[in-house]
């Protein structure tokens, strides 16, 4: 008996059981249910939420192996930088090399481990309480959490963090789906206000820069936005910069990959072109608003928001986590706006709002997580108006629109005067 | 209990869980999420609200039957004024430090909504027995809930235990910070309390399913 057929036959040994919960996850994860349904309309489509999340990780390799690969890459520019040993580029020298890889793997996998191991055990022991079946909301949460924390993260904390923003972020409010906070969000949000040292500062973003703090070896760990925020010169190029060779947690230096993946996204209709298009205006307005009051002189060089906000509108697309934070997490069809010009709003104020707080915080100098998390809250209410503005729009249609007497009237007139 | 017939002693007790002022009426949030950062201010702070909510219960109770019904919040004010001014006074010459963290969350208990309920709901209708049972029934609702959140917070956020280090030394990385633990910076911040009373009231919901209200 194949394996497809074993767990097929182990289902009806489990119907009703406590455990039944758990084992059809497993099972339905594997394999396609062998069961049919028998009554009622239905709709016969392919996209399932195991397909969606599915597509989502897909979109997320790519950013997950060059996370990998600069982690690696990052330690050893920041210990050559601190040596003063000037960095000649070379493919195979220092590039591409099984070092980088290797220190990267080490570092990352264990979070993604630890990310998922701790959610799904959490996800599985709701399910089995609650009765229901195991939701794949988190397949998705789970690979984000690792891309969106600083590479030296001790496990411990993200092991509280996981369960914390699984628990309080989600289960509490009835699981996948019904949730008003994006958990991943969450989970770097309560990891920053509980844990400020390990989420900020100039040592967590690059790999053992905390560890050899104060010693001889010291290595600098400091991102773009940090330099920026304190007015300070960096040696990145643009390209260093789109192409993700900064430091910066784990998955959201590559804007190019972020790039790719986003438009992955659209083309496969899994998220919606309409917020990440205006979160991006959002955040060029008042990026170039900050630039005109710097060329108004509004802003003295010496005032500890000049860095950022002299930063031309256009560079604080590449620079952080704003990008990460626009493709993946602004889109969450869960926690963002659903009626499509609500995206607009909801992705135009994210955008806007992340540079906010970028410039106006320079001792954080990321806002992307607070934006998303606080319109995460707002996009009920903005959706509310836009559908009474919808009802109330369509009311004064009506009671301007002339209903022609039906027996005077041909067929075509007729549906013309019914479809106010 | 032979000093208190049962319906008495369920004056006390109803109010320390089925009928907690704080996680089933939801009343007096503000001082829980100010104040519980610390044990010792949130256990102060729980016997503060005990006496006045106590006291006050007794003196309302006694001119229930001359308190103009016009103007009784008017009267109730003076009688809650009154009762908080002495903790004051008391704190502040007896415990200046805790009265500083306290702060003006003190004279914050006259606006408490616990204790004008109260009053309102409770003393203008029972005799003063009744009412004294029923206040510092209430009161002790209020310092339980209080003293759990005041626990979890400055364990988890500050490592200590009415400023006695419990789980070693952050600085010296002595007992359980030698391991690499960190204190967790949420658990000061007021929005914690929240949750930690969020938390409380769900677990309370999922002992008793009689506390969850139809939708």
């Amino acid at each position: 008996m194949s394996l497809k057929n074993t767990l097929h036959n182990l289902k009806e040994k489990y119907k009703g059981k406590k455990m039944a919960p758990a084992f059809n996850a497993l099972h339905t994860f594997l394999y396609m249910p062998n069961e049919t349904t028998h009554s009622g309309s239905h709709v016969r489509a392919a996209d399932d939420l195991k397909r969606t999340m599915n597509t989502v990780i897909m979109a997320l390799i790519p950013v997950l192996f060059f996370g990998i690969f600069n982690t690696g890459y990052q330690h050893f520019a920041a210990i050559d930088a601190a040596n003063n040993v000037a960095r000649e580029f070379s493919l195979w020298g220092n590039f591409l090399t099984w070092d980088n890889f290797w220190l990267g793997a080490v570092q990352v996998v264990p979070i993604v481990i630890v990310s998922y191991g701790v959610g799904l055990a959490i996800e599985f022991l709701f399910a089995v309480i609650k009765g229901h079946e195991v939701e794949e909301g988190y397949l998705v949460t789970g690979m984000l959490v690792p891309l969106i924390v600083p590479v030296d993260t001790p496990l411990w904390m993200l092991a509280i963090a996981v369960a914390f923003g699984v628990v309080i972020g989600k289960e509490v409010f009835g699981g996948t789906g019904m949730n008003i906070l994006n958990p991943a969000l969450t989970i770097r949000a309560f990891l920053f206000f509980a844990y400020p040292t390990w989420m900020s500062g100039d040592k967590v973003w690059v790999h053992d820069a905390v560890n050899l703090a104060g010693t001889p070896d010291a290595i600098s760990g400091e991102t773009v936005l940090g330099y920026l925020a304190q007015n300070k010169d960096f040696s990145y190029s643009v390209s260093d910069m789109f192409f993700g060779f900064i430091p910066g947690s784990i998955g959201e230096t590559s804007t190019l990959l972020i790039l790719l993946g986003g438009l992955f996204l659209v083309f496969s209709k899994i998220a919606s072109w309409r917020i990440m298009v205006s979160a991006v205006a959002g955040a060029l307005v008042m990026a170039y608003i900050f630039n005109f009051a710097v060329d108004q002189e509004w802003i003295s060089e010496t005032s500890k928001f000049y860095g950022l906000m002299s930063l031309d509108g256009w560079k604080h697309l590449i620079v952080g986590g704003l990008a990460f934070g626009i493709v993946y997490m602004a889109t969450d069809p869960v926690t963002g706006a659903q009626t499509n010009r609500g995206k607009w709003i909801y992705g135009f104020l994210i955008g806007f709002i992340s540079i906010m707080i970028r410039a106006f915080n320079p001792a954080y100098p990321e806002g992307v997580f607070l934006a998303i998390l606080l319109m995460n809250v707002f996009a009920p209410t903005i959706d509310h108006y836009v559908v009474r503005g919808n009802v109330k729009r369509r009311l004064k249609r009506l009671k301007n629109a002339t209903i022609h007497p039906k027996s005077t009237d041909g067929k075509a007139e007729e549906l013309k005067a019914e479809t106010v | 209990m032979g000093l208190l017939t049962k319906k008495d002693a369920s004056l006390i007790l109803d109010p320390l869980a089925d009928n907690n002022p704080i996680t089933i009426q939801v009343l007096g949030i503000c001082s829980a999420l100010a104040i519980t950062a610390e044990l010792k201010a949130s256990i102060v702070m729980a016997i503060s609200v005990v006496f006045v909510l106590g006291v006050g219960n007794v003196v309302i109770s006694l001119m229930r039957n001359i308190i103009p019904s016009k103007i009784r919040i008017i009267v109730q004010l003076v009688v809650v004024a009154t009762l908080v001014i002495i903790v004051d006074q008391v704190l502040k010459a007896f415990a200046y430090e805790l009265s500083k963290t306290l702060a003006v969350f003190v004279g914050l208990i006259i606006t408490n909504c616990i204790i004008m309920g109260r009053f309102e709901a409770f003393a203008l209708g029972n005799g003063p027995w009744k009412s004294f049972l029923d206040g510092i029934g209430n009161a002790l609702g209020y310092g339980l809930i209080l003293i759990i959140v005041g626990f979890f917070r400055e364990l988890l956020g500050s490592g200590t235990l009415l400023g006695f280090k419990v789980l070693g030394d952050p600085v010296e990385k002595t007992g359980l910070y030698a391991t690499g633990y960190e204190n967790n910076g949420f658990m000061i911040i007021p929005p914690a309390a929240l949750i930690v009373v969020g938390i409380i009231i769900w677990v309370q919901r999922s002992r008793n399913k009689a506390l969850i209200e139809d939708n």
